[in-house]
């Protein structure tokens, strides 16, 4: 049993994100543009939290959303884009330039509609009623996914050690 | 006459408004001793500084913060014409709201807080990480150097914090096995305050908490002596007072978060020996918050800003091996004494 | 090892600070309540500048000027006049601004008559800043100020109605420099 409220919610979060997603791609002020890629992850968040993944939810606004999106605002302040920008911008903003991806995006979505609407009598529940928490989500990293996260942490070391190495101070 | 309009609206409906007026009534009450923190840390820093403070408005000069509320309230809204005026007027904003969200999270008595969610402290780490878009959105959209600095500053400051406050708690979490923090409290109670298995954690949390308010010794983001006013240098008005005000909001929050975490929340300390102290559990609360925000104040009464550099490889190089030492240990012991 | 005992001497060192700090709770206030505790004020204090008069109750300033060239910033500024009954000199206006006066008391130790003094009265802030220009009228006490028995008249050589050449106090009767008598 689904409570419509949720239902609710979720198709206000994905017509927030897909809003803000494509005001992403349209906006021609790169940060502007960032922020509406935070709101974008944020509702993408919310997403998480109506299917019933709050752990999803909470992780995808802390790691990307309070990490990785920061860094790129960091650097997009860094680099002092003026005026020149918003016009280049707004040149790569012709119809022939979005018009093939934004059919093919189309295309997705109605794909992705399908998946929502059809229902569980074809099989599989869009909307599941049960909650993933963070306990739930341990269990299976440690249990059945146990080499996959070994792999990504033997991954994710690599990538310091080489982050380190690029880092460090060349001696002279 | 009362039952009359009780029975008006079914009784899920008086229970959710019950609980909007215990929010609104809980949020009032942090937006208002956030208010009077202000009074007290000028009063405080005096007592510290041997001097007075404030102490002609009102009784004790408590009505200090009244008068400099409506002064900046009345303040012309000033934007200087340089800056970016969607980000400038959304930072404030930010600041504010991410302060202020967390504690809904605090259990302030058995019967009362405003949300016991399950994700508890996970909902704390995600709103940290969104406030620091306050500081940096203030910094860049301001379209001056010193803003910029503090902006950035501000941005590798609580990046760095975040990631040691995270793996700090996270020791919490090993050995209460739960989120939450209502549920954190009442393990406290069953068994003994976290401060004392989680002394390691306590001391990085400490400083991390430190860290994410911006306040004296980590006040790097908005250094006075080098940066001017930092991030908020071009604000003036209310929009300077919701970054001004926030700050302490987030002192409060700190301070009731770590109370909860680390303190008991609301038990009385000796509570088995003198059944009579747990008859008030919310005045154990707020005297326990009421001692962390102080000590927030000695901090900055005590202690002078450290470069940037030492900042940052404390937090690397020190705070975060310490909270990973934490965290394993406690790891070890939880599943020792399980097994 | 070694940046090991540095950490643990740089965190003593931090809680030894806050230690003390903390300490201060117990100090005595340094300190006063101002409008209501009037701080302990030197009597040679240099405050607001008075115009003294000598003991027998005329004004002391003789119009010399001395203070008006002496004055750093230019505050003072006076015009002479005699008096025609007595012949005494004294000044037809006298005029300090203190929006501009730094109170070094410059102008008192350049006074000849012991005229103009600085006391230790140091509240004279004015809302408008026209009020802080004092006239004769606002500076003139009737009193002798730090000098009390001190009369420019009785002890100079200048000749006034009622007291001739050679009756000053310590002064010599003039010599008549026609006559051969020793």
């Amino acid at each position: 049993m689904i409570e419509p409220i949720v239902v609710g919610a979720f198709y206000v979060a994905a017509i927030v994100a897909l809003f803000s997603t494509v005001m992403v791609v349209v906006n021609t002020h790169p940060v502007h543009a960032l922020l509406y890629l935070v709101l974008s992850l944020l509702s993408v968040a919310m997403v998480f939290f109506t299917l019933g993944a709050p752990f999803a939810g909470v992780l995808e606004v802390i790691v990307y959303a309070g990490a990785i999106l920061v860094l790129f605002v960091f650097v997009v302040m860094m680099l002092n884009l003026g005026k020149q920008t918003v016009d280049q911008e707004r040149s790569w903003l012709k119809a022939s330039g979005w018009i093939g991806p934004a059919v093919l995006a189309a295309v997705l979505l109605a794909e992705l509609v399908l998946v929502l609407v059809v229902t569980p009598q074809n099989g599989f529940t869009p909307i599941s009623g049960q909650t993933v928490d963070a306990k739930a989500v341990g269990v299976a990293l440690y249990g059945p996914y146990l080499l996959a996260v070994e792999l990504a942490s033997t991954l994710l070391l690599a990538g310091l050690v080489a982050a380190y190495h690029l880092g460090r101070h060349q001696e002279s | 006459m009362i039952e009359q309009i009780y029975s008006l609206l079914p009784p899920v409906v008086w229970d959710i408004l019950w609980a909007m007026v215990k929010a609104v009534i809980i949020l009032l009450g942090l937006v208002i001793s956030a208010a009077w923190m202000i009074w007290l840390e000028r009063r405080l820093l005096g007592l510290w500084q041997d001097r007075y403070g404030p102490n002609r408005v009102g009784l004790w000069g408590l009505g200090q913060v009244i008068a400099d509320m409506l002064k900046i309230f009345f303040k012309e809204d000033w934007m200087p014409p340089f800056v970016d005026k969607f980000t400038f007027t959304l930072a404030p904003a930010i600041a504010m709201s991410m302060m202020l969200l967390p504690f809904c999270l605090i259990p302030i008595t058995p019967n009362w807080g405003v949300a016991s969610a399950d994700l508890g402290l996970l909902f704390f780490f995600a709103t940290a990480g969104l406030a620091v878009y306050a500081v940096m959105l203030g910094g860049w959209s301001s379209n001056s150097k010193y803003s910029l600095l503090g902006g950035l500053r501000s941005t590798a400051q609580t990046i760095s914090y975040e990631v040691f406050m995270g793996i700090s708690l996270m020791g919490i979490v090993v050995q209460t096995g739960t989120f939450n923090l209502r549920e954190i409290v009442l393990w406290q109670q069953e068994h003994v305050w976290l401060i004392f298995p989680q002394f390691f954690a306590f001391l990085t949390w400490a400083l991390a908490g430190v860290a994410v308010t911006h306040r004296t010794p980590f006040d790097l983001p908005e250094a006075e002596s080098e940066l001017a006013a930092g991030y908020h240098t071009e604000y003036s008005g209310m929009k300077f007072g919701m970054f001004f005000v926030g700050e302490y909001v987030g002192i409060v929050m700190v301070s009731g978060l770590t109370t909860a975490l680390f303190f008991g929340g609301w038990e009385a300390p000796f509570g088995d020996y003198l059944p009579f102290l747990n008859t008030v559990p919310f005045l154990w609360f707020a005297i326990k918050s009421l001692f962390f925000m102080s000590s927030f104040i000695l901090l900055r009464a005590a202690l002078p800003r450290p470069r940037y550099d030492h900042m940052m490889s404390a937090a690397w190089k020190v705070c975060l091996p310490m909270s990973l030492l934490n965290l394993i240990g406690t790891a070890a012991v939880v599943l020792w004494l399980g097994a | 090892m070694k940046s090991f005992f540095a950490v643990l001497h740089g965190i003593w060192t931090q809680l030894r600070s806050i230690g003390m700090i903390f300490m201060h709770s117990f100090r005595p206030r340094d300190v006063i309540l101002y409008p209501e505790v009037k701080p302990p004020v030197p009597p040679r204090y240099r405050g607001r500048i008075v115009l003294t008069r000598d003991p027998d109750g005329d004004e002391r300033c003789v119009a010399c000027n001395l203070c008006s060239v002496a004055c750093p910033v230019g505050c003072i500024s006076l015009q002479k006049a005699e008096r025609p009954e007595d012949g005494r000199w004294y000044p037809e206006f006298f005029r300090i601004n203190f929006s501009r006066c730094m109170f070094c008391g410059l102008c008192e130790e350049a006074c000849p008559t012991n005229a103009i003094q600085l006391t230790p009265d140091y509240e004279l802030c004015e809302y408008d800043r026209q009020n802080l220009v004092y006239e004769k009228e606002h500076l003139l006490i009737s009193g002798v100020g730090k000098y009390h028995d001190y009369n420019f008249y009785r002890v100079a050589g200048m000749a006034i109605k009622g007291k001739g050449k050679g009756e000053a106090l310590n002064e010599s009767a003039p010599i008549d420099i026609k006559s051969l008598l020793p």
